[in-house]
């Protein structure tokens, strides 16, 4: 099939024009009602963010122009300085346990057993089903009076009082912590399974010829070679987990105390809950940077490739 | 003979057992979901119970769950939205990734670009402004507001997946169907689209996945009980004031975690290869 369409392939000066002017106006044609779209419901709705953090607007009336007030006046509110501390808290140490975590999980899926696409699906089933349902069975297994987390610790011997998992500032963020590992761990790691499956075995045959142990061939060949996946695996989990609203909302609401309070519940709770539009916009807009950030390193590693 | 033994218990720490960790972690709450839609509440409630079985399995919280609630309603309502914006976004998805991978066009790698840029926006960021512009377009409170803004995050990802799958396609078939007189449209949809129905399988139910998941536009802009999708109306409905109903929302949350489980089940291989090379492909 492919030999006779070369076979009549048309040289390049021959090729009928009419294509080639349709190709552009065919190009814009086949791509406008997305880019409509998106103008309307992604494009114009940020830049109308912008604008609505500059007012000081409340629900039911519009607000008056207020320069930077928003912004200045969060910055220094101690309320909106603790949720940033803690969107940062919540993203680093999640991505490091999802990172960490994730690269064990893909090197035991990467060896021969039996069953291995049943364990890899089973594993991947936090990651498919809808997070708001998944904690909510967390919430319940996080129960003050009947934990079933507890139930299994104090069973084991693991501990010998009970966690106040929801109810004490320090461990409500632990919790938040451990369900969003739970969510995005299989993401990770079947995204780095992925990388591992792409080195060639030769490698470590050659490494192991020049007498390599597991550890120095897992340094200096896995690691390196899997770097490029990492980045992006890492780069999109961060953008993500920073801009996180479900588990923190369902699980503490923001509490105890606004321990786990981040950046979108509590623009949430500013913007529709206590009515102020302006300043949540504001909170909101906060995600920009981090987004900015994120978008640079990535389109700087695929210009790599 | 000591080397087999050895040779065992290596395969015994460095797989078995963390991967039976792994496993148990993954999967223990989907467990005590089970466990929990199925027992009765006076079961349910008694810490000296064995907890982590049941006794008598009843049917008893689906029950409640169907009589009380509007549950067959939040059902339907996240089929026919995720349904209609998976087929909206992969239908715009399949015109703009065909248009980006294989038309050359002044602009077409900057739309590339902001194609992948717009695919990382996160929903958080504009969900405030988002809702005065539903509300001007007059659709708060219905359905059509999740079937107009939905799209908004799926077109960039069915695009993007999609390009890459175009892309892999050899170029010779359709300029031999055009030369035989069929017009670039043709060409697309008899011979590309064919060819890349994986691809297209795969970004139809990963829409269809994200879209039935979504929770940030959902709670934001509805708040009648009747309109309400499943992931939005278990947390919000069946949670009152203090009052938690934990037989009957692990039931309901039983429900609507299977439709995707299921949808995923069968397609598994599309799915996870798809992730992958979305993952490599970045």
């Amino acid at each position: 099939m492919s030999s006779i369409a070369r076979t009549e392939r048309l040289p390049a000066g021959m090729w009928p024009t009419r294509f080639i002017k349709n190709e552009a106006i065919t190009g814009y044609g086949l791509i406008s009602p997305a880019v409509f779209l998106m103008l309307v419901l992604l494009a114009y709705p940020f830049v109308l963010a912008v604008w609505i953090s500059l007012t000081n607007r409340v629900l039911g009336e519009p607000g008056k122009f207020i320069w930077f007030d928003n912004f200045l006046k969060l910055l220094q509110d101690t309320f909106f300085q603790q949720t940033v501390f803690n969107s940062f808290i919540y993203t680093i140490s999640t991505v490091f346990l999802k990172l960490s975590l994730g690269l064990i999980l893909a090197l035991l899926l990467n060896q021969e057993f039996r069953h291995r696409n049943l364990v890899r699906g089973a594993l991947l089933l936090p990651w498919i089903v809808p997070t708001s349902l998944s904690v909510l069975t967390w919430l319940w297994m996080f129960d003050s009076l009947f934990s079933v987390v507890n139930y299994l610790l104090l069973g084991s011997g693991i501990i010998s009082r009970k966690i106040p998992w929801l109810g004490d500032p320090f461990w409500a963020m632990v919790s938040v912590i451990i369900v969003n590992t739970w969510r995005g761990l299989p993401f990770f790691g079947v995204s780095i399974l992925a990388g591992l499956m792409t080195i060639p075995r030769s490698l470590y045959e050659a490494a192991e010829t020049d007498g390599a142990h597991g550890f120095q061939k897992f340094w200096h060949i896995t690691l390196p070679l899997l770097q490029p996946v990492i980045a992006v695996v890492v780069l999109f989990s961060t953008i993500w987990t920073f801009a996180d609203f479900q588990i923190v909302y369902i699980l503490t609401h923001g509490g105890p105390l606004n321990a786990t309070q981040i950046f979108a519940t509590m623009a949430y709770d500013v913007a529709l809950v206590a009515g102020r539009i302006g300043e949540g916009s504001a909170i909101s807009l906060f995600l920009f940077p981090a987004l900015l950030i994120v978008i640079i390193l990535m389109l700087r590693y695929l210009r790599r490739d | 003979m000591r080397r087999k033994h050895l040779r065992i218990i290596k395969r015994i720490f460095g797989l078995y057992l963390p991967l039976a960790a792994f496993l148990f972690f993954a999967l223990f709450p989907f467990y005590w979901m089970l466990l929990s839609s199925f027992k009765s509440n006076p079961e349910l409630y008694n810490l000296r119970a064995k907890r982590l079985w049941i006794k008598s399995p009843t049917l008893e919280q689906f029950h409640e769950l169907f009589k009380k609630t509007a549950v067959l309603r939040w059902l339907g309502n996240s089929f026919f939205v995720s349904f209609l914006t998976s087929l909206i976004s992969m239908t715009f998805g399949i015109m703009a990734g065909y248009s980006l991978a294989r038309l050359k066009f002044p602009g077409a790698e900057a739309f590339g670009l902001a194609t992948f840029i717009t695919y990382l926006v996160p929903t958080t960021l504009i969900f405030i402004p988002l809702a005065s512009v539903v509300q001007s377009l007059r659709l708060t409170n219905t359905i059509w507001a999740l079937v107009a803004t939905y799209p908004t995050f799926l077109i960039p990802f069915c695009t993007w997946m999609l390009i890459a799958y175009f892309k892999s396609i050899p170029k010779d078939m359709e300029e031999c169907a055009m030369i035989d007189g069929c017009s670039r449209i043709g060409a697309m949809i008899r011979i590309v689209i064919p060819m890349a129905i994986p691809g297209i399988v795969f970004s139809g139910m990963f829409s269809f996945t994200l879209s039935w998941n979504e929770f940030v536009y959902a709670l934001t802009f509805i708040s009648d009980t009747t309109h309400k999708t499943m992931s939005v109306a278990v947390p919000t409905e069946l949670i009152r004031g203090d009052a938690y109903f934990w037989g009957e929302l692990m039931a309901a949350s039983l429900i609507g975690s299977v439709p995707v489980a299921l949808l995923y089940s069968f397609f598994m291989d599309y799915f996870v290869s798809g992730l992958t090379a979305g993952a490599l492909k970045g």
